[in-house]
């Protein structure tokens, strides 16, 4: 039995037109992981893997200790799964899903139910239809917090709200991990919010996984640098550089390997090392999957 | 209103901005440095344990623990397992701070004369300016 919340090993899926190869990852327990690509890239895919609604042809899932899809009754009592695809009634109200969701889960807390209810500025008394899509949003995360799940896996939480909402969501999130055995596992595209909330942080470009690495790590080995160099020389081939793009005797230089020993390697070759300069983790994703693609030859 | 849970050790106050370009970690650093700076923050002082900090702020966990190593490398903090993290009892960490912060601020400027191509004597009269100037301000 593994330790780890969510793991991947290895796993496979083909369909027609789109295949996940070879995917790895692990999640351990008391911390976020932000699931990052562009569309199409196979998260959701992923996530419903993970989930037991879809069988991997290859490789191992486990979800909280248990091998997936087998024994997925068992593991999916202390998970808490949100996404697009998980339809309320929509003449029900919310009050009668709350009542529905605790009446199949014995660790509904209805007091914090109650609390996330104002939080969200959720009246218990509306229809699904007649709530808005955040309204809706927030409603469906209420249902799976309120369980007190040991692990949340979301798919896309914060896609399509506004501001306020994506706030709210982002502080009930960070309020699970008070308790260092629960942890999320969720999917975005809004490198923002993961940038933020996120401990460890995977890559996830046509079906495979192409970096996962804790956020820290992430966003102080990627960097832009700008270089002066001598007239006439070249500027010294370094390991390290992931782009280069030269203009007369200045170069920007981007790398996914800095550390002050490489600007000292390009000062001691004859490069000027004007100056360091941080990436976002957006900026870090899309110069990911577009060095990724490349060296596939994609 | 205010919030009265504010005046207590509940809530620190630290923020942390998107729109600020230094990473999370720094910035959160920089704050709790100055808080002990301006004794708000006295030494013995208990902070936030790393995950009640991390949901006040919305900031990972990973991000706060980060903070608090380079803080406790510093000197600024001591962590005492399994009862938290503290200001330092160091002396006059006030004054050794503000010191650091002199010396930040001096190489920032050292940087702009040399970008300037001021020569040493000018600079050394531009700060001797900026004293006489600070006298006159409080008499």
């Amino acid at each position: 039995m593994s330790s780890a919340a969510v793991r991947f090993d290895r796993v496979g899926k083909s369909y027609k037109y789109f295949q996940l190869t070879d995917l790895s990852f692990e999640l351990v327990p008391g911390q976020i992981m932000g699931f990052v690509g562009p569309n199409g890239a196979g998260k959701s895919t992923t996530l419903r893997i993970l989930m037991g609604l879809v069988q991997q042809d290859q490789g191992e899932v486990t979800l909280l200790g248990q091998p997936m899809p087998r024994q997925q009754a068992l593991a999916k009592r202390d998970v808490g799964y949100v996404s697009e695809d998980m339809r309320l009634y929509s003449q029900m109200t919310l009050a009668w899903h709350m009542h529905f969701v605790a009446s199949i889960y014995p660790g509904w807390d209805a007091q914090y139910a109650n609390l996330l209810l104002k939080r969200f500025n959720l009246r218990p008394a509306q229809t699904i239809k007649s709530l808005s899509h955040g309204e809706r949003s927030k409603a469906t995360l209420l249902l799976a917090l309120a369980r007190r799940p040991k692990l949340l896996v979301l798919d896309e939480p914060t896609t399509g709200l506004d501001p306020v909402a994506r706030h709210e969501i982002l502080t009930e999130l960070m309020d699970v991990l008070t308790d260092e055995n629960r942890s999320i596992l969720f999917s975005s595209h809004n490198t923002k919010d993961v940038e933020q909330i996120s401990d460890v942080i995977t890559f996830i470009d046509r079906g495979t996984v192409i970096d996962s690495s804790d956020k820290e790590v992430f966003l102080e080995r990627w960097c832009r640098m700008r270089l002066e160099f001598p007239l006439g020389r070249d500027l010294p081939a370094l390991p390290g550089a992931i782009d280069t793009a030269v203009s007369g005797r200045t170069a920007v230089l981007t790398t996914n390997a800095f550390t002050p020993e490489l600007a000292a390697a390009y000062e001691h070759a004859g490069a000027h090392v004007q100056d360091v300069q941080r990436m976002t983790l957006e900026e870090i994703f899309v110069a990911t999957v577009m060095h990724s693609r490349k060296e596939r030859g994609q | 209103m205010p919030c009265i849970l504010c005046i207590t050790n509940m809530h620190s106050n630290l923020i942390i901005s998107q729109a600020d370009r230094r990473p999370m970690y720094l910035q959160l650093m920089e704050q709790i440095r100055r808080r002990v700076a301006v004794g708000d923050w006295q030494p013995g002082h208990e902070l936030p344990s790393i995950r009640a900090l991390a949901a006040e702020t919305q900031v990972s966990v990973i991000t706060i623990k980060r903070a608090y190593l380079e803080l406790e490398r510093a000197g600024v903090i001591v962590t005492r397992q399994g009862k938290g993290s503290f200001i330092a009892d160091t002396v006059d960490l006030g004054a050794s701070l503000k010191r650091e912060e002199l010396v930040e601020h001096l190489v920032a400027a050292a940087r702009i004369a040399d970008d300037l191509q001021m020569d040493r004597g000018e600079v050394l009269d531009q700060l001797g300016e900026a004293l006489d100037q600070l006298t006159k301000e409080t008499p």
